[in-house]
This record gives structure tokens, C-alpha cells and sequence, in this order.
């Protein structure tokens, strides 16, 4: 009997195994399909960036009602997840609770402490169930809120409440366990679950024991199964967030990433470098993006990290004045079609060369020349993301690829190139306010 | 309250050719030099470089545009050929120190010339004037007419959010004895005027409503006489939204050195 579920254990664990190696290797091997972008600035600060926002969720404490809830999810998966470490063990050794005998005292003191985190996350889950449903907080509620994103949401929230449930009556039924069976190994007292107890106690033995198996049982299983499902849903920000927080910008907002290319074009012809010194630039690519692969590596790990929360647009002012712009669907939209190249590359289709492109065919010119370039978004994001880069690199292969701005802009342009400002006024008036009276 | 002080503005090539260097150039910008409302901001500026004896210069017909809402409407080009002219011109005449009353040709100096060959130390007119007042150099009349007056800043995206400059400009009308009110969102979240992004120089996209009329309403519902703003761009969007919502007779959109200039003893 033991044997056999260390067997279907091993099997199961190699099953996951294999398809969440897939998922990692297909996500990587799709954001490689970006451009390397080579990081400037300090280590040091970007690991500040690691702690202070992604691992202390600093800027997650703008909004305190979500932090808080948030907070116990998120630390819940951090500090159980040494559980299923004991669960892995366990499964492969035949044991049970093996960590036990070697921490004494101090595992009763851990396990209420992961019993009082499982509590924490239900209460936590149930909140954000009713704030999404019931109380249908505005950002969750928008365009690109489609169904998937929104059951993606709601099915995280459900898993995790189950999940949570299963390790309570395992933990409840073990308990019973102890005091009728000396192969399970003495707990000490678990607050919360041994609110279950009386519940169970008229169960006999063999029903006990099957349930202890079952929930124990139902949460590896659960836990491996959610782990692929991450790979497919927002919740990928759990790995990723942390990436994109080291690989964000550090430069002031303000800044837009210089184009080298450029800088060798106008240099030569302005005489500055000799016209063949400018060396031939090594992949000739496009002026900006049009799809995904002319973005930065960055700007598409970024893509995986959104949490889809809507911070960003929900305080972008074209958004809130009705435009269709809006950043959280500028990260999905970059998202999904990353998914759908990535897809079709692993199953030997077309990939990129499908006829469909990121700009166009997800997000449309009247989004992109919507955007003020305000930085609202770049400020609201808790996990840095930076919406606004992917915006102005389409907003350049439009400019110098399909000279498809709108027609003020190319006057506009007009008037830089004749009259050096962006009004058509004579240069040699310049300095004419100066003789103004007043 | 000293509206008549003078103006002296010398050019950056009429101080070369007399063997001097400015301590300061001031970097007037195209609206600074061209938009009518924008000009006074300038010419208020000059005034206070002048009541405190700064010795500064402009480059007058030698400056161009920065390229900013070219490179933020997607012409690289066009940006990189403005920047790079820009920087020969002041390299030429060795410029160390910049001050400029608009935000996006700040941040374009300051943080993306520099990737172009051009470094300087470059400040924004708000960080300047706050810097002139806590050396004692302006000095504003006791009692000035602002004294209980409600004032409220209105947050350019370009100081704010893009670099960080939230408290120079608020010091500076806190200098003005003035009541200064805040907008519900202010600082990190302050709504952008709708010009930024080259914006200013096209008809927005279709939606409810224009977004310098939804700034406007947040600066008209904290009840101030005055919309204090430190870019000409959110100038002349506060200012269009003024008008629009017909309180012009009412409320005044000024710029920060306006302001100071007025006060000035
Ligand atoms: S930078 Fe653009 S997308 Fe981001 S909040 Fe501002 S207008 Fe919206
Ligand atoms: S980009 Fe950031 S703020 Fe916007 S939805 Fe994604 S995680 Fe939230």
C-alpha cells in the first residue's frame, strides 16, 4: 500500500515536472524572441527595487485595503509553500511529517503558524471574491476585462480557498489520528483545525485515515496542478514580478530610451563621423515595433509580470476621459500575443510569420496616439511596470516606418525641420519677445 | 508689486564676443519664445533675473527646438537631428549651466542629452526661484496681495512624475504668504493637463470629455482664485479650460515666476 502511493506519487511528481518544464522553457524561449536590452545603472539599486517593491511590496501600501488583504496571500504563499517541501519528502519517502522529530517543539509552533496564514489567505480570498463580484470595484471592471481575465481572477481566488480548506481538514483529521494511531507522529495542539475536530470525531478510524490521505492527496495535486495553471494566467506575476523589478528602468521617468541606430544615422550626416564609420548596425530590424519581437526582452518579461490589477489605468487621464486607451491592455494585449506566437512556434507552426501583428491586430493607432506620456501609469504600478515604453516604440514605427501619424503631428514635424519649432513661425523672430514692449 | 521692473536680456553671443560668460543660460524654449501667453512667463522671468542681478544670457535665433514632442510622437529622426545641433550649439559656446521655465525642454536636457553628447547642469525656473528665495536673493513685499488668497499648483507631469520635482514649486508660493490648497489628486497622482506627448500639437482621440476639462474642474472645485502652473503647455490647457467652464472673470491661471515677479519688492 505504502509503496504503491510513493510509486503514483513519483509518477505524478515527474508528470508536473514535465509539463511545467515545457511552460518555463516555452515562456523563455518566447521572451528571448525580444530584443537584449543590456542593463545600465547600479546592482544595488535594482536589488533595493527586489526587496523594497516585489519581496516588502512597498508600492502595493498605496492602496491599504488591498495591501493588507494582499499581503497574507501573498506571504501565505511564501512561508506555506516550505510545507509542501515536507509534502515532497514525505511522498517520495513513504513518511509522514518528517520534519517533526527533528524540529520538536518548534513544529507545532510552525504548523499554527501555517495554520494561522491558511486562515488568513481564505479570509483574504473571500474579500477580493466579493470586492471583484459583489462589490465590483471599478478597475476590474473595463474592456480588456474579458471573460478569461476575469474567470482567470476569480478561478485563483477559488483554487486557493480549496487548497487552504484541504490543508485545515488534513491537518483536523491527523489530529483525531493521533490519539487512536501511534504511526501519526504527535503535533501538539493546532488551533484552528482542531475547530474541526469535534466534527470528525465520530468518524471511524478507516474513514479518517481515508480523509487525511484524500485532503493530503488533494492539496499536492492541487498545488502541482496550480503551479502549470499560473504558467497560463496572470498569477505568473508571483515568479515574474520579482524579474521585472530588477530589470526595471532606473533612469528618471522622464527619460526615453536613446536609439543607437539613429544616433549613427544623424551623426554621419551631419558630418560628425565620417559617412562609412557609422557600422552597419549587426540585425537591421525595424525603426520601433510592430510586433513583439522588436520589443526589449525587458518589455516582454514585463508582459508575463502584469497582475492585470488596472492600477495604471485607473489613473490614466486619456482613460478616465473616455479614450481607448488604456495601459492594463496594452500589457495584456502584448501578453496575448506573445502566448499566441509562443503557442504556434511549439507546435511548428507559422510563429511570428502568421499575417497578425502586436500592433494592428491588438492595439490600434487610435490607442497609442491617445497617450500624454504622463508617467500615471509607471507611478501606479505596483511591480514596475512600464506601459509607456511599449507605447512610444509604436508609436516610432508608425512615425518612421509607415509615416502613419496623424496629419498634425507630420505638420508639426514640418514645422521643426523648416522653422526649428512646432508652430510654423519664422525662425529670425525667435528672439523677438524680447522687444515687445511688456 | 513691481510689474515695471526692467528687462535686460543679453545673448549668449553678445556676451562671447565681449569675452564674458553668463553664469546661468536661460533656455527659453519655442512656447517661451513664440505661444503670447508664454512669452510673459519669459519676460517675467527676465525681470527676476534681473531685479536679483543674475548674470545671465539667452542664445536668442541661435536656439532651436528640443525635439521633444518629435521624439514623443515617434520621430527619432527628427529628435536626434534637433538634439544633436542643440548640443553643438551650446557645446560650442561651452555652457555649463541651464535654467529653463518649461518642463519638457528640462527633461529633454537633462536626461536625454546627455546619451547624445550633451552634459549640463540644467534646472527647472521652480527649483531656481526656490533656491533664489531660501538665499534671501528675491525678496517679496511684506503683506503682498496674495496674503490669504487660495492658490492651488496644478502638477506638470514632466516635473512631477518624470523627475521628481514636487516641492520646489509648492515652496515657492508658500513663499507668496498665500493659502495654498491642494487638488484631491496632487503630487505622484496628479492628473496630466493633456499636452503632454506631443499632445498639444494635435486634436485629441475621441472620448467623454477633454482632459484639460477634467483638470480643470479638479482645480475649480478646491475653490481657488488662482491656478498656480509651472509649464506652458499645462498653461495653456488650465487656461483653455478656464475659459470653457466661462470663469475667467474669476480665477487666473499663472505661471510660478508670474507670480513671484508681482511680489517681488
Ligand atoms: S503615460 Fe500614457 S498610458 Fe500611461 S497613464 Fe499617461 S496617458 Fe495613460
Ligand atoms: S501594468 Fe502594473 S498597474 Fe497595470 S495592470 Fe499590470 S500590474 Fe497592474
Amino acid at each position: 500500500m505504502a509503496i504503491l502511493q510513493q510509486i503514483l506519487f513519483l509518477i505524478t511528481l515527474g508528470i508536473a515536472g514535465f509539463f511545467i518544464r515545457k511552460r518555463i522553457n516555452q515562456i523563455r524561449s518566447t521572451i528571448s524572441l525580444g530584443k537584449v536590452t543590456t542593463l545600465t545603472g547600479s546592482n544595488q539599486e535594482r536589488l533595493k527595487n527586489v526587496l523594497l517593491v516585489a519581496f516588502g511590496q512597498k508600492k502595493m501600501f498605496k492602496k491599504f485595503i488591498p495591501a493588507f488583504f494582499h499581503f497574507f496571500i501573498y506571504a501565505g504563499f511564501l512561508i506555506i509553500n516550505l510545507e509542501v517541501l515536507e509534502f515532497i519528502i514525505d511522498g517520495l519517502a513513504g513518511t509522514h511529517r518528517i520534519f517533526a522529530p527533528f524540529l520538536g517543539g518548534f513544529y507545532n509552533v510552525l504548523m499554527n503558524l501555517f495554520e494561522f496564514l491558511a486562515i488568513a489567505v481564505l479570509v483574504a480570498c473571500v474579500v477580493f471574491l466579493f470586492r471583484r463580484n459583489i462589490l465590483k470595484v471599478t478597475r476590474f471592471q473595463a474592456v480588456e476585462m474579458t471573460r478569461w481575465p476575469t474567470l482567470d481572477a476569480n478561478l485563483i481566488l477559488a483554487i486557493e480557498i480549496v487548497l487552504m480548506v484541504a490543508i485545515l481538514s488534513m491537518n483536523a483529521s491527523d489530529q483525531i489520528l493521533q490519539t487512536r494511531d501511534h504511526h501519526y507522529t504527535p503535533t501538539g495542539t493546532l488551533f484552528f483545525s482542531s475547530f474541526l475536530t469535534s466534527t470528525l470525531q465520530h468518524f471511524n478510524t478507516s474513514t479518517l485515515i481515508i480523509l487525511e490521505r484524500f485532503a493530503w492527496w488533494f492539496h499536492i495535486l492541487g498545488i502541482l496542478g496550480f503551479t502549470i495553471y499560473v504558467t497560463y494566467s496572470k498569477h505568473l506575476h508571483i515568479f515574474l514580478a520579482f524579474v521585472n523589478t530588477y530589470v526595471a528602468k532606473l533612469e528618471p521617468k522622464g527619460h526615453i530610451n536613446n536609439m543607437p541606430v539613429v544616433t549613427n544615422e544623424v551623426k554621419s550626416m551631419l558630418g560628425l563621423i565620417p559617412a562609412g564609420a557609422a557600422s552597419a548596425p549587426a540585425e537591421p530590424g525595424r525603426f520601433g515595433a510592430k510586433d513583439i519581437n522588436d520589443l526589449s526582452r525587458n518589455n516582454l518579461i514585463a508582459a508575463y509580470a502584469c497582475t492585470e490589477c488596472g492600477r495604471c489605468t485607473s489613473e490614466c487621464p486619456a482613460n478616465l476621459t473616455g479614450k481607448k486607451l488604456s495601459p492594463r491592455k496594452i500589457m495584456m494585449d502584448t501578453r496575448d500575443r506573445l502566448e499566441e506566437v509562443g503557442n504556434s512556434i511549439a507546435n511548428g507552426g507559422p510563429g511570428l510569420n502568421d499575417g497578425k501583428f502586436l500592433l494592428g491586430d491588438y492595439i490600434t493607432k487610435e490607442e497609442i496616439n491617445a497617450c500624454t506620456s504622463c508617467n500615471a501609469c509607471v507611478e501606479a504600478c505596483p511591480v514596475l511596470i512600464n506601459p509607456l515604453e511599449i507605447i512610444l516604440e509604436l508609436r516610432r514605427y508608425v512615425a518612421m516606418e509607415e509615416s502613419g501619424t496623424p496629419a498634425q503631428w507630420n505638420s508639426m514635424f514640418q514645422n521643426i525641420e523648416t522653422s526649428f519649432a512646432p508652430w510654423k513661425f519664422s525662425p529670425a523672430d525667435r528672439f523677438n519677445w524680447a522687444k515687445d514692449s511688456q | 508689486m513691481t510689474t515695471n521692473l526692467e528687462m535686460n536680456v543679453p545673448t549668449l553671443a553678445e556676451l562671447t564676443a565681449q569675452g564674458e560668460s553668463p553664469e546661468i543660460v536661460f533656455w527659453v524654449g519655442c512656447a517661451g519664445s513664440f505661444d503670447d501667453r508664454a512669452k510673459r512667463v519669459t519676460k517675467a522671468f527676465v525681470k527676476i533675473l534681473n531685479a536679483v542681478g543674475i548674470k545671465f544670457a539667452v542664445l536668442g535665433t541661435e536656439e532651436s527646438c528640443t525635439g521633444d514632442p518629435a521624439r514623443r510622437a515617434g520621430n527619432e529622426f527628427l529628435f536626434q537631428m534637433q538634439a544633436m545641433s542643440n548640443i553643438q550649439v551650446l557645446n560650442g559656446y561651452n555652457v555649463k549651466k541651464i535654467v529653463t521655465a518649461c518642463p519638457h525642454c528640462f527633461n529633454t536636457i537633462k536626461n536625454e542629452y546627455p546619451e547624445l553628447g550633451g552634459n549640463y547642469e540644467v534646472i527647472h525656473h521652480s527649483s531656481y526661484l526656490q533656491q533664489l528665495i531660501n538665499e534671501g536673493k528675491i525678496k517679496l513685499s511684506e503683506g503682498g496681495s496674495f496674503k490669504g488668497k487660495k492658490i492651488t499648483y496644478h502638477d506638470s507631469c514632466y516635473l512631477g512624475r518624470a523627475n521628481n520635482i514636487y516641492e520646489a514649486p509648492r515652496e515657492v508660493l508658500q513663499a507668496l504668504d498665500a493659502d495654498l490648497v491642494e487638488m484631491k489628486k496632487c503630487r505622484t497622482t496628479g492628473l496630466c493637463c493633456g499636452a503632454g506627448g506631443a499632445q498639444m500639437f494635435k486634436e485629441p482621440e475621441k472620448g467623454k470629455q477633454d482632459i484639460n476639462i477634467a483638470r480643470t474642474e479638479d482645480a475649480l472645485s478646491t475653490g481657488a482664485s488662482t491656478i498656480a502652473v509651472a509649464c506652458p503647455f499645462c498653461m495653456t490647457m488650465m487656461t483653455d479650460g478656464v475659459k470653457n467652464k466661462e470663469k475667467e472673470a474669476t480665477v487666473q491661471v499663472k505661471d510660478l515666476a508670474e507670480l513671484i515677479a508681482e511680489a517681488i519688492k
